[in-house]
């Protein structure tokens, strides 16, 4: 049996979070559920997540194009990567995209906190602990044996430590990457 | 008063800041805050930042798509004011009103007229120098207001910066704007002062080695849209050191814009030449890569140049890009020679005004160069000032300063800071005065908050704790008197007038107007016609003038209606008195031979061409 503080301290937990989220802290549902009463509640919890996966989904997607809307209005990146480069000279090409360079590079500062996975220098010795996380490192070459390994790190990876997104637009500005521009004459 | 906080607001001609220090602190040094303005930079996109452009944005209904302006505390409104309102302002100048600042001292239009923007169609609703004014005071209280929900900043000690060169009407139309803004305790600072008070602070109890008795501090503020000059001696009083502000430029419309412009359009003349097609919108990116450039250049001086590039419009976007550099000889041409030229200290300014490029209302300078303006402020400036004793001057008359403080945007450039000091030590060698060593070029450390922050110091000097310094009414102020001659049909009678506030006189005191007394009907309104000088410095209280060619201008007139219970058109005799208030502002009051009554006179600004 549970101890009573913990059981009060879940108790007003579960209570709040019933209320407030229409959903069983998950923590707490691992501690008390029994496995019978486990696959009697799947449907249930199933179907919140499914909702829940769904909104998420499209809130994704709208995010996804605000990004791209980043990065073309202060970078006009979409105007570049949709043009067709082949024809122009070096020297043309490389004017332009000094420009496009700074300011998309703004465009990540600003909304994108990026950290290196690995944060030592490239081409040094690493060692890869046991139980990393194969998402976040990738092993190549010769790889046999048993964590913790040691190897040369290749490339840091990148991590996105923190991102900050102006709120949406409402309606149907979420699907607008760059807006018509009509000059009044 | 009891406020938690003292404010300091610079209300910029381009960019507002707001400084903040607890009232409870209780020594003279740190704890200046500056306070995050949170404002729209894009739309749906509101950022937190120190400086808060002056431009101010009227939406119509085609600008801006359905709830993208919300602010933190407001869900729609009224105008967009800040960084946002710059950005499209540019892309649609007939709605952005700029330089507020600027149109509540020009006394040539009607400043609380609906007038702005400038010139733009009748179907923007207009707002008028006092109400833009007022409303990016409005939008700097709001913004505190959500920050400190516990002191709301209506409440708070607040130090509002004019320019030294505001006169009476201006800052009487500034302290309206801060009222109508809902601020209730407002006094007023001239920037220059504030801005020496930043250099203090920053100090720390050093400064006392760094200046002395006998010295004259040069405060030279070239900001983003005005240049800004004023002097304050260094003396004696009761063993300690003591400051006093003895001179204030004039109002000159010249700042960082008009260097960026000069810039842009000599990129514009390179590209053209290569057969390239300039356009409005292209302008405007040169502008705003001029100005890139140029920051870029100064603070890098190894670099020879630096890249501009317009990328093409719409889709053709590599295919249409152009290029071209800006030089660092350009620099020097430009900004070197055109706006800090070495010059003789006698040059003057060309004083034929052109027409101006942003607005056309505005009297901007006609002479780019600050150096002529600066010549003309030292050689004319301490002329006749009773303060003449104190100010160190050179075989020509010449003020020499023996220190320099820069503040303003345009002052970050240390080519450009270098260069005024080279050309002022031109000037001292000629006056027979060595030259400033680099420690007698005195650093705010941070010249774009410096304002803000020298005026919360201010606020807390006020209360006892660190140096003041002293200042007075920077002109001399006048009341016009008919001449009792026959009239003469199609003649106006000449004018005199008759000194009521001498150049100087102190904050917190009052002056007397001897030997005249005006007969005033009760219960009529009188008015009196009301002159300022910023060039005669030798006028007492009482003195009656002639003849003074274009030394004195005036301002709008002085309105008063006595009432007074049962003696309704009665004449009754009054003097005159002068008050220079704490605030910052002057008042000229009528009183009652035997002392007893005493009415108000109030400035009653309108239009003059009415």
């Amino acid at each position: 049996m549970i101890g009573f503080w913990t059981r009060l301290a879940y108790a007003v937990r579960c209570f709040l979070a019933i209320l407030l989220q229409a959903e069983i802290p998950h923590d707490i549902a691992r501690a008390l559920i029994k496995p019978a009463d486990d696959i009697a509640s799947l449907p249930q919890s199933e179907l919140v997540r499914a909702k829940k996966e769904d909104t998420r989904g499209e809130e994704s997607v709208d995010r996804a194009v605000q990004m791209l809307g980043l990065l073309q209005r202060d970078g006009r990146l979409i105007d570049f990567l949709s043009e067709d480069v082949a024809a122009y000279p070096d020297a043309q090409l490389g004017a332009a995209v000094r420009s496009i360079h700074t300011s998309c590079r703004q465009v990540l500062e600003r909304y994108v906190k990026l950290d290196p996975v690995i944060a030592s220098e490239e081409d040094q010795p690493v060692t890869v602990p046991a139980g990393f996380d194969p998402a976040a490192i990738k092993l190549v070459g010769n790889v046999t044996g048993e964590p913790p390994i040691r190897g040369v790190l290749r490339h840091r990876g990148w991590r996105v430590k923190e991102v900050t997104l102006p709120s949406l637009p409402q309606g149907s500005g979420r699907a607008i990457v760059a807006p018509a521009e009509v000059e009044i004459l | 008063m009891d406020s938690q906080f003292i404010v300091g607001i610079d209300l910029g001609t381009t960019n507002c800041a707001l400084a903040r220090i607890r009232s409870s602190a209780v020594d003279d040094s740190g704890g200046i805050e500056l306070e995050n303005v949170p404002q729209l930079v894009n739309p749906n996109e509101v950022a937190d930042r120190t400086l808060l452009p002056s431009f101010l944005y009227i939406p119509g209904e085609m600008d801006f798509a359905q709830g993208s302006l919300k602010l933190p505390w407001d869900k729609d409104p009224q105008f967009v004011i800040g960084e946002l309102a710059r950005k499209r302002g540019a892309e649609n100048p007939v709605r952005l009103v700029a330089s507020a600042k600027s149109w509540l001292s020009n006394a040539a239009v009607n400043r609380t007229a609906p007038i702005l923007p400038w010139q733009s169609p009748e179907e923007v609703s207009k707002l008028s120098p006092v109400e833009a004014s007022s409303q990016y005071l409005r939008y700097l209280r709001t913004a505190w207001d959500s920050n400190h929900p516990e002191q709301l900043l209506g409440e708070q000690d607040v130090l509002l910066t004019v320019p030294a060169s505001f006169d009476e009407e201006a800052r009487e139309l500034t302290l309206r704007a801060a009222e109508q803004a809902g601020l209730q305790h407002v006094t007023l600072l001239e920037e220059p002062q504030a801005a020496f008070y930043a250099w203090l602070e920053a100090q720390g109890d050093s400064w006392r080695k760094r200046i002395k008795v006998g010295d004259l501090i040069l405060v030279c503020d070239v900001g983003g849209g005005t240049t800004d000059f004023s002097l304050i001696t260094v003396s004696e009083e009761n063993g300690d050191l003591a400051l006093k502000r003895v001179a204030v430029g004039d109002h000159i419309l010249l700042g960082g814009d008009n260097m960026d412009l000069a810039l842009a359009r000599l990129l514009q003349q390179r590209l053209e030449a290569e057969g390239h097609t300039i356009d409005t919108h292209h302008l405007q990116g040169l502008w705003h890569q001029s100005r890139l450039a140029k920051e870029y250049l100064f603070e890098n001086s190894d670099s020879k140049k630096h890249d501009v590039t317009l990328l093409g419009k719409g889709r053709k976007l590599v295919g249409g890009t152009i290029k071209t550099e800006l030089l660092h000889e350009d620099l020097d041409r430009v900004l070197l020679e055109g706006f800090f030229p070495q010059v003789q200290s006698d040059e003057m300014p060309v004083r034929q005004r052109r027409i101006g490029f942003q607005e056309l209302g505005l009297p901007f300078a006609a002479d780019p160069a600050v150096t002529k303006h600066l010549a003309r402020f030292l050689a004319q400036q301490v002329q006749n000032s009773p303060e003449a004793a104190n100010i160190r001057r050179g075989r020509s008359g010449l003020a020499c300063p023996t220190h320099v403080l820069f503040n303003g945007g345009v002052m970050k450039a240390e080519a450009l800071r270098s260069r005024l000091v080279e050309v002022l030590n031109h000037w001292l060698a000629e006056e027979g005065f060595e030259a400033l060593a680099p420690a007698q070029v005195l650093d705010a450390p941070d010249l774009e908050h410096a304002v803000a922050r020298g005026a919360a110091y201010y606020g807390r000097a006020r209360r006892g704790l660190g140096v003041r310094i002293r200042s007075g009414a920077s002109r001399t102020y006048y009341v016009g008197i008919e001449s009792a001659m026959p009239a003469v049909p199609g003649m106006e009678a000449p004018l005199k007038a008759l000194c009521v506030v001498p150049f100087g006189m102190e904050e917190g005191t009052e002056a007397q107007v001897p030997d005249r007394e005006f007969g005033l009907v009760v219960g009529e309104p009188a008015e009196f016609r009301f002159l300022s000088s910023t060039i005669r410095k030798q006028d007492h209280v009482g003195d009656l003038l002639e003849n003074w060619g274009t030394d004195i201008e005036e301002l709008s007139p002085l309105e008063v209606t006595l009432k007074k219970d049962g003696e309704q058109g009665a004449v009754l005799p009054v003097r005159l008195e002068s008050h220079v208030t704490e605030i910052g502002t002057l008042e000229v009051w009528c009183v009652s031979r035997d002392g007893t009554q005493r009415w108000k006179l109030e400035l009653n600004i309108r239009d003059k061409s009415d």
